[in-house]
C-alpha cells in the first residue's frame, strides 16, 4: 500500500515540473505602505512569523531587543529576545501578548487556528506554545531547556542525535506548526531533529516520522508546515528544495520539486484552496519569488523580487493567506510585514524574467 | 675618560628611555602638533539636559540634523541607547528604544535629508530611520542566537573573508550627494564598502595592511562635496582620501591617530580630525595625544585645540565629531561619559598650549 502510494507520488513529481522554457505568469501586486501602525515605543525586529485570525487581527512574533544571556558557574541561562503582537484587520496596533514570556526567546512562527487559538513556535526554546484566543497561554509543548552549554555546541557539524528525528515529546529547534480537521496537531521539527511530530488535540504525542535525508520521507530542514481541507499535509523541506506531501499518518503522496527552496508556505481557505511558497532571498538582492500553486503542484503564477524597497523581500519568513489575493509577508532582513494585494487577473507571462530564471 | 663615562651613561640611560617608551607603546606626538598654531574655545557646561533617569554611557556617537537637534548614540547599562536633544540641549525624545539592531553603539550621522542613521558594531549592523524616528533601511544582519556563547576565536585568528552584505564590527557612515553609502568596515573587516542609495553593494576597498588602500581599523569616515571620501585609518595613524570610486587619492599622516572625522557644510569645506587620547586612561599616552586639528580638505593642517583631561574643555578619548557649523562644534567622549559643546575662536589665536 505504502508502495504504491509512493509510486503515485513519484508521478505526481513529474507531472509538477514545469516543461522547460516553458513561462510561469507573473502576477502583478501591490504592497500596502506602512501597513502596521507602531506605537512610538515599539519596534519590530527581524519577523519570524505572521498570521491572521478569522476577524482579520494581525499576530507578529519577532526577534527584538537582546537575547538575555547569564552566567551560572558552568552554564547559560537564556531568557528574552522576542515578543508578539496583536494588530486589528487596519494594522492599528492593539497588544502586546506573553510579554516577558518564559519561552520567547528565538521567534520562528506564529500561526491562528480555526478556533482564533493563537499558536506560536519558538526555535531558542523549542517550545510550541498555545495561547486562547484573549491571550492566555493554555497549552505548551516541549520544555525549554534550563540551561545551555557554554561556550554554544558547535553549528557543524552537528551535535550527536541532530537530524536524528528523535521521536517523543521533545522539540529541537521547531519551525512550524499547523492542525487537520480534527484538531490534530502536527509541528515542523525541525532545523534540528528532521522530523514531523503529530499530537491530538490534547497535546498527546501520538507519533513522527523523518530523519535527515534527502530520501521520500526525509528532511533537511522541514521549515513549513499547512493542511489542506482534505486533510494532506504539506511540508516544506526547504534543505531539499521540495514540498512533500503527505497524508496525516505521513505516507509520503508526492512531492513537488519546481518552486525552488520552501522557506514559507501558506494556504488558502475557502472551497478552491490554493497554496503558495517562498523561495526566499538569503542574499539581500538575490532573486526571490513567491509561488500560487494548485494543491496538486502546479504552478499558476509567481511574483516578487528581492531587495529593500516596498514590493521587494528581504528573506520572506512567513506568509499568511487566509485571503486568496491579500497575502501578509514577514521579512527577516526587513524587519517588516507587507500587506501584498494581489492582481493575478492583470498577470500576464513575462519570458524574460522566466528564461533568465 | 669622565665625559666618555657621562655621554655613555647619558647614552644608556636615553636607550632605557626609549625602550621604556617603546614598551609603552608610546607613539611620538603627531607631526604637526609642534607647528599647529592654538585655536581658542570654550565648552558649554552642561549643554544636554538629562531627564531623570536617562544616563548617558560612554558617549561613542554624536551628530546634529539641520534643525539643530543633537543626536546621542551611547553604551547604557542594558543595551545601547538613542536620544534625541533639541538645539538647546533639551531631552526631546529617545529612538529605537529596546531596537534589535542596538548592542554595542559605534556611530550617529544625521544624512541631508535628517534621516538619522546608526552604526552598531555588536550587532554588525547599520541602521536607517527616517526623521520621524522609525525604522527606514537596514543594512547587514545581526547574527543570529545560536543557543548559548560563541568561543572568542585565540588571538591572531584571521577574520573570515568579508561578504558584500555582512559587516565586520562596522564603524561609521557617510552619504554623497547622490545618496550612495559609504561604510567603514571596521574592526574585523579592514575596508571601506560602497552601496546605492537602496543599498545594493557597488563595490569595496581594503585589507588589512599598511600600504595605501589598506587599512588598519577605519575608524570614521566622512565624504566632501566633490564626493571624495576621507577615512581615518586610525591604526595606520593617518587620513586615506578616496575618490568617489574608492581609488586612492591622498594619505594625510601628520596628524596623529585620528579617531574621529568631521567635514563642515558650505562652500569652504574644512576638516576636524581628532588625534583622540586612547581610551585605557593612560597617562602616558595622554601626554602625546588628545587634541583635535583643524584642516584643509587638502590636508594642510590650520591649527589645533585641546588636551586630554577629564575637566571641562579638556577630552576624555573624543569618539565622534559633528561640525555642522564651523566653529560650533560637538564632541563625544567615551570614557568621560559626556558630549561636550565647543565654541571656537579661531580668530584668537595664541603660540603655546
Amino acid at each position: 500500500m505504502k508502495r504504491s502510494l509512493f509510486l503515485i507520488g513519484m508521478l505526481s513529481v513529474l507531472a509538477a515540473r514545469p516543461v522547460v522554457g516553458q513561462s510561469i505568469p507573473e502576477i502583478t501586486y501591490d504592497s500596502a505602505p506602512n501597513f502596521l501602525k507602531m506605537p512610538d515605543d515599539i519596534y519590530l525586529g527581524e519577523v519570524l512569523g505572521v498570521a491572521t485570525n478569522s476577524k482579520g487581527h494581525v499576530f507578529v512574533y519577532t526577534r527584538t531587543g537582546s537575547v538575555n544571556v547569564t552566567t551560572g558557574t558552568n552554564r547559560v541561562f537564556v531568557r528574552s529576545g522576542s515578543r508578539l503582537f496583536e494588530f486589528d484587520q487596519n494594522g492599528k496596533y492593539l497588544r502586546e501578548i506573553g510579554q516577558n514570556l518564559y519561552g520567547f526567546v528565538q521567534a520562528h512562527a506564529v500561526r491562528v487556528d480555526p478556533q482564533d487559538n493563537i499558536w506560536i513556535v519558538d526555535e531558542g526554546s523549542s517550545m510550541v506554545i498555545k495561547f486562547d484566543p484573549e491571550g492566555h497561554v493554555v497549552m505548551t509543548m516541549g520544555r525549554k531547556p534550563e540551561a545551555v552549554d557554554n561556550p554554544a555546541r558547535p553549528e557543524a557539524p552537528p551535535a550527536a542525535g541532530s537530524g536524528a528525528g528523535v521521536p517523543g515529546d521533545n522539540f529541537n529547534g521547531p519551525s512550524d506548526v499547523a492542525w487537520d480537521a480534527a484538531g490534530d496537531i502536527f509541528v515542523a521539527d525541525g532545523s534540528r531533529n528532521s522530523r514531523i511530530a503529530k499530537f491530538d488535540k490534547n497535546g498527546t504525542f501520538i507519533k513522527s516520522w523523518g530523519t535527515r535525508g534527502s530520501a521520500p520521507g526525509q528532511f533537511n530542514v522541514p521549515h513549513s508546515i499547512v493542511v489542506d481541507a482534505k486533510e494532506n499535509i504539506y511540508v516544506a523541506d526547504r534543505g531539499n528544495k521540495r514540498i512533500q506531501v503527505f497524508d496525516t499518518d505521513g505516507n509520503p503522496k508526492a512531492q513537488y520539486a519546481n518552486v525552488g527552496s520552501p522557506w514559507a508556505l501558506c494556504i488558502t481557505s475557502g472551497a478552491h484552496q490554493y497554496l503558495y511558497s517562498s523561495d526566499s532571498n538569503s542574499g539581500d538582492f538575490d532573486d526571490a519569488t513567491i509561488y500560487k500553486m494548485e494543491l496538486d503542484g502546479t504552478v499558476l503564477g509567481k511574483f516578487g523580487a528581492g531587495g529593500k524597497q516596498l514590493k521587494e523581500f528581504g528573506t520572506v519568513h512567513e506568509m499568511d493567506c487566509r485571503k486568496e489575493n491579500e497575502i501578509y509577508v514577514g521579512e527577516i532582513l526587513n524587519w517588516r510585514v507587507q500587506k501584498l494585494i494581489l492582481h493575478p487577473a492583470a498577470g500576464k507571462p513575462d519570458a524574460t524574467r522566466s528564461a533568465r530564471k | 675618560m669622565k665625559l666618555r663615562v657621562l655621554s655613555t651613561l647619558l647614552l644608556f640611560n636615553f636607550a632605557v628611555v626609549t625602550l621604556t617608551l617603546a614598551q609603552q607603546n608610546v607613539p611620538a606626538p603627531a607631526k604637526a602638533f609642534a607647528t599647529a598654531p592654538e585655536i581658542a574655545y570654550d565648552s558649554v557646561p552642561n549643554f544636554l539636559k538629562l531627564p531623570n533617569g536617562v544616563y548617558l554611557g560612554e558617549g561613542i556617537g554624536v551628530a546634529r540634523n539641520s534643525k539643530g537637534h543633537v543626536f546621542v548614540y551611547t553604551r547604557g547599562g542594558d543595551t545601547s541607547h538613542l536620544y534625541e536633544f533639541d538645539q538647546n540641549g533639551s531631552f526631546v525624545r529617545e529612538i529605537g528604544k529596546g531596537l534589535y539592531g542596538f548592542q554595542m553603539a559605534h556611530a550617529v550621522r544625521v544624512d541631508p535629508q535628517d534621516n538619522i542613521w546608526v552604526v552598531d558594531e555588536g550587532t554588525d549592523m547599520v541602521i536607517k530611520f527616517t526623521p520621524e524616528g522609525r525604522v527606514a533601511m537596514l543594512l547587514g544582519r545581526r547574527p543570529e542566537f545560536n543557543g548559548g556563547v560563541r568561543a572568542t576565536p585565540p588571538p591572531n585568528t584571521p577574520p573570515p573573508a568579508a561578504q558584500p552584505y555582512r559587516f565586520g564590527r562596522p564603524t561609521d557612515v557617510a552619504w554623497d550627494a547622490a545618496g550612495n553609502i559609504f561604510i567603514s568596515d571596521g574592526y574585523t573587516n579592514s575596508r571601506v564598502v560602497k552601496y546605492d542609495k537602496n543599498g545594493r553593494y557597488i563595490n569595496s576597498i581594503g585589507t588589512k595592511g599598511t600600504g595605501p588602500g589598506q587599512f588598519n581599523t577605519p575608524h570614521s569616515i566622512q565624504t566632501d562635496a566633490n564626493g571624495n571620501v576621507y577615512v581615518a585609518d586610525r591604526g595606520n595613524r593617518r587620513i586615506q582620501v578616496l575618490g568617489n570610486d574608492l581609488a586612492v587619492k591622498a594619505i594625510y599622516d601628520n596628524v596623529g591617530a585620528p579617531w574621529a572625522l568631521c567635514i563642515t557644510p558650505g562652500p569652504h569645506q574644512y576638516l576636524y580630525s581628532s588625534n583622540s587620547n586612547p581610551d585605557n586612561n593612560n597617562s602616558r599616552l595622554n601626554a602625546v595625544s588628545g587634541e583635535i586639528y583643524k584642516m584643509e580638505l587638502d590636508g594642510t593642517v590650520l591649527g589645533k585645540f585641546g588636551k586630554a583631561g577629564k575637566q571641562l574643555k579638556e577630552f576624555t578619548t573624543v569618539h565622534a565629531m559633528d561640525c555642522r557649523n564651523e566653529n560650533d562644534l560637538l564632541a563625544a567622549e567615551i570614557t568621560g561619559w559626556r558630549v561636550q559643546k565647543l565654541t571656537l575662536h579661531p580668530q584668537v589665536q595664541t603660540s603655546s598650549r
